[in-house]
């Protein structure tokens, strides 16, 4: 999986920065992909293109358990996030929705906005194309590997049942 | 090696001996809290799968709390959902308007709490319930899906971090102010992924609602829990509100913590949160400059009990609020509401200049009924103060107790609370 990075160098980016409340009574990823990231970035629109990823530091996604966070990026045509560090609700969601959470420390410094970076799940390796380097990630335990091959935990249920 | 209370209530509902830090389990959820902004995704997650059955409706407990009464058209559709999914699957815990109440105060009020308990809801602050010795935890809207459709969900067995709260609690301080201190000295991610437990005499005094306070921020330093070992007072609130038989779990005197945090409370003083973080708390006597508010805010699932508007509505009587400030007051449930009603806080606080709303999220997400506008400055009583929490991402929000808000509209600055105490 290869995509553009949208680096964000800070710690703590909230669920209510990646999607504030007064648009939480939609649900459906297009309709909040309008609206993703608009209160700390009004250009994010504009640069995302399909398949890209997001880049921040510690705690990625802290704050309100909604779901609607994960919803508004994917809508927005992101594919991953790569961070420091995550919160641990939107990780879970990030998880049960098939979509990936990738933790790498000092990632945030080390991929800047525009480098095309590649994530190599099979080899637990981040590689930066753009700058030529590759660094490790924390790998995927087992059962999340499965959740997201089934595409989200719903799903990984069914399966399994 | 002892347990934590957390591993022990994991253990039990994973039907596991013993469970230790690391250990995926799946464990029995006891009480699924559904609300109006995370339920109506899961509803029809569940849906589009053709999943028709919920585990068991008696688990299921539902109450719209954040854009209620409905705030707009799409709010409303999304209640209607709920209204049609409660009916199809014979929900009877169903607390519609009229009944309804801020979720985190309204499920221990109506006794759906009991120690021991698992209890998941698709909110953050679902470790509110921590404070009666419940494993309680917030999910998002799939995990909320999963639990409804099999009474179960995976658990990564967290670590737990003991904060152990001695000495006496100054005069004016109150438990908001310990769990802002607590966030300002661990940081917003302090006990990320972690369990936190609080113990000690502080612990000991403090009432089941300043308990709750405690615990309903606990994600505000990222903790997955907050959990509180259960005493006589916490029997004694439970068996007021249930006759649900329970079962008590404490933590071992040989528990295994991840770090032991002894805190001294002696010298605590009010706190004050500065935006954009939960834990920029500062010192009431250590902020210098003046901090005008345009609003006044006291409500919410951390601050918005009856003791709480007891404690505001002792500062403002008699009193009137700054001319160029204007004040909220979100009583948490309508039972809350009825006992402010008649015991004549709300006579005082309109009498002071300020406006009383009927219970629901409202404001403190920036959902309705008070959001600001930008240049705008509010001190509240509730959890968050990131960037836009209240309304326009140019306003700011200050987050203190109960006392500090009062204290606050009445100067119409940030206003030390202790000095309106002290007057009888």
């Amino acid at each position: 999986m290869i995509g553009k990075a949208h680096t964000y160098k800070r710690d703590h980016i909230n669920t209510d920065e990646i999607i504030p409340a007064r648009y939480l009574n939609m649900d459906q990823e297009k309709d909040l992909a309008l609206h993703a990231m608009e209160d700390i970035d009004k250009d994010f629109l504009n640069n995302v293109s399909e398949g890209d990823f997001i880049v921040a530091g510690e705690d990625f996604g802290c704050g309100s358990s909604r779901e609607h966070a994960v919803w508004s990026l994917r809508g927005a045509g992101i594919r991953a996030v790569i961070a420091d560090s995550f919160a641990r609700i939107f990780y879970r969601n990030c998880l049960n929705n098939g979509f990936l959470a990738i933790e790498s420390k000092g990632v945030a410094d080390k991929i800047s906005t525009k480098d095309e970076v590649e994530i190599d799940l099979k080899n637990g390796l981040l590689k930066n194309h753009t700058k030529n380097e590759e660094y490790e990630f924390i790998p995927l335990p087992d059962f999340a590997k499965k959740m997201l091959d089934a595409g989200g935990l719903l799903n990984y249920i069914i399966k399994n049942k | 090696m002892g347990s934590t209370i957390t591993e022990k209530i994991l253990a039990k509902h994973s039907g596991r001996k013993k469970v230790v830090p690391g250990d995926l389990v799946n464990a029995e959820i006891d009480v699924i809290m559904c609300h109006d902004v995370t339920t109506t995704p899961a509803i029809d997650m569940l849906e589009e799968r053709s999943i028709d059955k919920v585990c068991d409706p008696k688990k299921i407990v539902v109450m719209p709390d954040h854009f209620i009464p409905n705030k707009d058209i799409k709010s409303a559709e999304m209640v209607a959902k709920i209204r049609r999914w409660v009916k199809k699957h014979n929900i009877e815990n169903f607390y519609d308007l009229g009944r309804h109440g801020v979720c985190h105060a309204l499920l221990p009020e109506q006794g759906h709490v009991t120690p021991g308990k698992t209890i998941i809801c698709g909110d953050s602050h679902t470790s509110t319930h921590g404070a009666l010795g419940a494993f309680s935890t917030g999910v998002g809207s799939t995990d909320l899906a999963a639990a409804i459709a099999t009474g179960e969900l995976w658990f990564k067995v967290p670590e737990t971090i003991l904060f152990n709260l001695t000495g006496k609690l100054p005069f004016g301080v109150y438990s908001k102010d310990i769990i802002l201190y607590i966030i300002n000295r661990i940081g917003v991610d302090g006990a990320l992924y972690k369990s936190m437990e609080f113990k000690g005499s502080v612990i000991d005094e403090l009432t089941i609602e300043s308990r709750m306070t405690i615990c309903n921020m606990a994600i505000e330093a990222g903790g997955k829990a907050g959990l509180i070992n259960p005493d006589q007072k916490t029997i004694d609130y439970v068996k007021s509100r249930t006759n649900d038989e329970f079962e008590l779990f404490s933590s071992d005197e040989d528990a295994k913590y991840e770090k032991v945090y002894d805190i001294d409370v002696s010298k605590l003083e009010p706190i004050v949160a500065f935006p954009s973080l939960p834990s920029n708390g500062k010192k009431v006597s250590k902020i210098t400059e003046n901090i005008t508010v345009d609003q006044a805010y006291l409500g919410s699932c951390t601050n918005g009990r009856i003791e709480d508007l007891r404690v505001a509505a002792q500062i403002l009587k008699g009193k009137k609020i700054a001319s160029e400030t204007r004040m909220i007051v979100v009583p948490a449930t309508t039972e809350i509401w009825k006992q402010a009603n008649k015991e004549g806080l709300l006579d005082i606080f309109m009498d002071a200049g300020a406006t009383v709303s009927t219970p629901t999220c409202g404001a403190c997400l920036g959902g309705h009924m008070g959001i600001l506008a930008a240049g705008e400055k509010c001190i509240s009583s509730t959890n968050r103060n990131f960037i836009g929490r209240m309304g326009s991402p140019k306003s700011e929000v200050y987050l203190g107790s109960p006392a500090t808000v009062a204290a606050s509209a009445i100067e119409g600055k940030i206003t030390d609370p202790r000095k309106y105490l002290l007057v009888t």
